[in-house]
């Protein structure tokens, strides 16, 4: 048996020791993460607007990237100043609604004209977010991404990983719409049977990820008001 | 303590780096003292992550740094650790080499980080890291210890990979991210085409079952009985 003296001091050692080593790997390795996290929202963004363009290597995602328009929406949908890639959802989320800043980026090229929006919402057991390419009717979604920060792979975590889920935003026949004008009813992520009638409006969900499936919905729900305000300025 | 310590010197210099001891440390966990079939620790961690074969490999490799790692520092510290609190130092230890493996990861492979997302963090909770420091590093020395760690992980990643291939084959018709058989174009057996895919697999459809956990339970329990009918000193006969 130790003394408790030896305990406390060999404890005390072991801590420092490897608070330590883990401070300074911290610390030194941030730069090169602050750096992949920069340039994976980049390409999350690019990916919404054509998912071909995920294999571009890192400085075609910059250029790209930088003829891209960058605008600040607040609640009402009137805009702000700032860039887009400025606003940092994750703290805006903590924000009284009232001051939420939310990021719009504008696409043009290859005769398109496309609108990207960004949601955040819950999932299983963090958070998830997207971004959607809406067209220039404001309503037909172009492409989409999610991500998400602790789903199950293999179950929630497909919203990311499986393309063939993210291709049905924008593949199907007729192309999904994301607000239903008629019905006042955003896209659901329907989860079972087919019901046809409501096909643009709706998106087969994940076996296995009914929550975080659920999610997507509610984060589409929440998500769209200040742009859809500002749309509608646009469009007078 | 000086003494002991000069013999256990004398002793190691004698021993081979790979001798016939040290090469069943490394080839036992992987049939005769498998972690998760035999052990069965480990079971948690192996049930979540094979749905698909990448992250299961990844998962594989990371458990043998932090398995072997853990091994060989607790191996070091053996003597030196007050046993009153030597589960406390285990686990700071193998919390330690765990975030230092999140941290790498983040840095240098940001796409695996982001695959493995939740499952690097459960590596602290895998029991056979646990297990073996209790079961093995707090008796040896540390190149033994070292050893083990390997064997042990490597005993358990391959199981992982093993039933990771098997439910992402029969659960989403991929392998690895490859398509392989589903009902278009982009699968090598396009079971929808009206060619031959279709003929011999136009009935055939994906295994929803195998994309939940319990399919895991059940990959485990066939590969127990498996190895079990051919590997006689592992069956009770008593």
């Amino acid at each position: 048996m130790h003394s408790n003296k030896y305990v406390f001091l060999y404890t005390l050692a072991l801590t420092t020791v490897v608070a330590v080593v883990l401070a300074f790997l911290a610390t030194s390795l941030k730069p090169l993460q602050d750096k992949n996290e920069a340039l994976f929202k980049k390409k999350d963004i690019l990916t919404a607007i054509n998912p071909d363009f995920k294999d571009k290597n890192d400085e075609e995602i910059e250029a790209l990237f930088g003829s891209v328009e960058q605008l600040v929406l607040n609640p009402e949908g009137n805009v702000v100043e700032g860039k887009a890639e400025d606003v940092d959802m994750k703290k805006e989320e903590k924000k009284d609604e009232s001051e939420r800043l939310y990021p719009l980026y504008v696409y043009k090229g290859e005769g398109k004209e496309l609108y990207v929006v960004s949601a955040r919402g819950n999932g299983l057991w963090d958070k998830i977010w997207g971004s959607f390419a809406l067209e220039n009717d404001f309503r037909t979604i172009a492409g989409v991404t999610f991500d998400h920060t602790g789903e199950t792979p293999g179950l929630g975590a497909e919203i990311k990983d499986n393309d063939d889920f993210k291709a049905q935003f924008y593949n199907q026949d007729p192309k999904n719409k994301i607000y239903n004008d008629e019905t006042g009813q955003y896209l659901v992520i329907r989860k079972g049977g087919e019901t046809k009638a409501n096909a643009a409006y709706e998106v087969d969900a994940i076996s296995g990820a009914t929550v975080t499936c659920d999610g997507v919905t509610k984060m589409i729900e929440k998500g769209m008001k200040p742009y859809f305000a500002y749309f509608n300025t646009l469009k007078k | 303590m000086a003494d002991t310590a000069v013999q256990e010197e004398k002793i190691a210099v004698q021993e081979p780096w790979l001798g016939k001891k040290e090469r069943q440390l490394l080839s036992d966990p992987l049939n005769d003292n498998n972690p998760i079939t035999v052990q069965v620790l480990g079971i948690c961690s192996a049930l979540a992550v094979t749905t698909l074969v990448v992250p299961s490999a990844v998962m594989a490799v990371a458990v043998v740094f932090v398995c072997a790692f853990a091994n060989l520092t607790v191996s070091l510290l053996r003597n030196s650790m007050p046993k009153q609190v030597r589960m406390i130092v285990q686990l700071v230890v193998i919390a330690f080499l765990v975030t230092v493996v999140e941290l790498v990861l983040k840095a240098f492979a940001f796409e695996v980080y982001k695959q493995l997302s939740v499952f690097i963090g459960l590596i602290i909770t895998n029991c056979i890291v646990m297990g073996r420091l209790e079961a093995f590093a707090m008796a040896n020395r540390p190149w033994r210890s070292f050893l083990d760690g390997i064997g042990n992980g490597l005993g358990y990643g391959g199981i992982l990979i093993i039933v990771a291939t098997i439910r992402e084959i029969f659960g989403k018709g991929t392998f690895a991210g490859l398509k392989i058989i589903g009902a278009t174009e982009a699968y090598a057996i396009n079971t929808a085409d009206g060619s031959w895919g279709q003929t011999l697999f136009g009935w055939y459809a994906n295994n929803g079952l195998m994309v939940l956990p319990a399919a895991a339970m059940f990959v485990i329990g066939i590969l127990i009985w498996i190895q079990r009918s051919y590997n006689q000193k592992l069956v009770d006969i008593s």
